[in-house]
């Protein structure tokens, strides 16, 4: 096979494989998932003082 | 030990507060160098020369200001979201202080002269080999955290990161390819020749903008966008499909730094098509953004730091247009070598990265000093008001400037003549130059107001490491 062939064909092959990305993102199968990975932010609390209350359990150093 | 494990925070806070200090170092040599356009007399010292400096504004800003965020931010990011302390803590630390130490060593090296003179590589090889070190060790750290994640999801947020020091990695280290004088010598000469090395020069720089300061800010967007919102991401299978379509494309754009040269014509058409594709991606992170919003607009009135990211994505969106409309071969013709060039440079550079950095490390700083919000949510707004006027002066100055010059170079006379001498542009151009200087000079004096805000906010606080979180049940 010539270079330039194989060349062709990894532009292809990329193409395709970015298409089975989109079809996959955008099926009712990994839906369920990405709903709960959006959550992941949301869901941790990270604020000190008034909204959580692990300023007591949080460990303090110089 | 402690009874509980505490989120590695350190690392966070020393990143966190060198970016508020780098960002103010490489924009006071920026207005500096603006200000040597405006008044010549300025270039008092062959160490302190605006070809000298404007190097050193250049790597500052991006690489200390820019870099200290991306640290910051993605070790932050990894560790909340994968609910599990940095791995390599050791490793955590010596991602610092070698960052910091390559700053200082670019910050010696560039006023002296030493140079590779390859646009945003132009540290000298000894440099070159210890960001390659301490870039690795970051992967390493990086990596190590997601892979001992205690959620089954990488967050998208982790796969921008992810996704930025893997490319940032293999651009440097082939861009950087060369081969010294001597080893006692600084002095160095590129591993590839002709056009070739300007090809791999502008696949680095380009990549340089569409990984460093696009897909790793990005990351800091899919993180600090919904958590200041308070709403996850509008659609988090664009962020996926926009992801990838960034991955796919950006490689292939570098040629358009490189039109009407050497380089071969295909190539340059080929740089065109994938510039203009690109605008999809951008287009899908920035819609992505701001529909993050939808339904709590109110937020915007009241949050000054939902301001700075908000805005941020309104610049990313009118940068990443502006990009693939210049990168055609026609519209290049007027815009290259030209102001248009650098205003387009900083509405990407202060508009979007500088922005949505400031707005995550707003975000950040209380956080980790055990407060609930800065020490004044007041300076906040004054330093984004004063930052925007400050860009839109720098932008429409530059606009202007930059097609005037276009104009006046390819102006021709009846007989074929130039009509104007190249000298003629230059003075032409010194107003708008001088509007660049203040608005410049505006966007510093907001990063003055920062830093005070800062100090405020950590001082007689102590600093705070949180409790690592068992992820919450629902999403174990």
């Amino acid at each position: 096979m010539d270079i330039n062939d194989f060349r062709s064909l990894i532009t292809v092959l990329g193409l395709l494989c970015f298409l089975g990305i989109c079809a996959w993102a955008y099926s009712k199968h990994a839906k369920a998932g990405f709903d709960e990975a959006a959550r992941l932010p949301l869901s941790d609390d990270d604020l000190p003082a008034p909204r959580g209350r692990q300023d007591q359990e949080g460990k303090t150093n110089g | 030990m402690q009874s509980q494990a505490t989120y590695n925070y350190k690392v966070v806070r020393q990143f966190a507060i060198m970016t508020v200090v780098w960002g103010i170092v490489g924009m006071l040599v920026g207005v500096i160098a603006a200000a040597q356009l405006v008044w010549p007399e300025l270039n008092v010292h062959e160490f302190l020369h605006f070809g000298r400096l404007r190097p050193l504004h250049t790597n500052a800003v991006i690489f200390a200001f820019g870099g200290c965020a991306l640290f910051a931010t993605s070790y932050y990011v990894v560790q909340r979201t994968c609910h599990t302390r940095l791995f390599a803590p050791g490793l955590a630390a010596f991602t610092f202080w070698g960052w910091q130490l390559v700053i200082v060593l670019a910050a010696i090296t560039l006023p002296l002269g030493y140079t590779s003179s390859k646009e945003y590589a132009e540290l000298e090889w000894p440099i070159d080999i210890l960001i390659a070190i301490v870039w690795v060790s970051y992967a390493v750290v990086f990596f190590g955290t997601i892979a001992k994640r205690k959620v089954s999801h990488i967050y998208v947020a982790n796969w921008f990161f992810g996704g930025f020091i893997l490319t940032v990695a293999l651009l440097h280290i082939v861009n950087s390819a060369a081969i010294p004088v001597s080893l006692t010598s600084m002095k160095s000469y590129s591993a590839y020749a002709g056009v070739q090395d300007a090809m791999i020069q502008w696949w680095y720089g380009h990549n340089a903008v569409g990984f460093f300061l696009t897909a790793g800010f990005l990351g800091m967007m899919y993180y600090f966008v919904p958590k200041q919102a308070d709403r996850p991401v509008y659609s988090y299978r664009l962020s996926v499909v926009h992801f990838w379509a960034l991955i796919f494309t950006y490689m292939w754009a570098g040629p358009h730094h490189l039109h009407y040269t050497a380089l071969p014509d295909w190539t340059q058409s080929v740089g065109m098509v994938f510039s203009l594709i690109l605008l999809a991606p951008s287009w899908g992170g920035m819609i992505n953004g701001v529909l993050t919003l939808s339904g709590a607009w109110h937020k915007l009135r009241t949050d000054p730091i939902l301001k700075f990211l908000i805005t941020s994505l309104s610049f990313y969106g009118m940068s990443t247009f502006e990009g693939p409309m210049m990168s055609i071969k026609t519209v290049n013709a007027l815009s290259h070598y030209t102001d248009w060039t650098v205003g387009h440079v900083h509405s990407g550079a202060l508009g979007w990265v500088a922005m949505i950095s400031i707005g995550s490390v707003y975000f950040l700083l209380p956080r980790l000093y055990g407060r609930s919000e800065m020490y004044s949510v007041k300076l906040i707004n004054a330093h984004f008001w004063i930052a925007t006027i400050g860009i839109v002066l720098y932008i429409a100055s530059m606009w202007i400037s930059g097609v005037m010059q276009g104009l006046m170079w390819r102006a021709t006379n009846p007989d074929g003549t130039l009509t104007y001498s190249f000298v003629e542009s230059v003075k032409a151009s010194y107003p708008f130059w001088t509007i660049r200087f203040i608005g410049g000079a505006m966007f510093l004096g907001g990063m003055l107001i920062m830093f005070y805000n800062m100090l405020k906010t950590i001082a007689g606080q102590k600093a705070y490491d949180a409790p690592v979180l068992a992820p919450a049940a629902a999403h174990a």
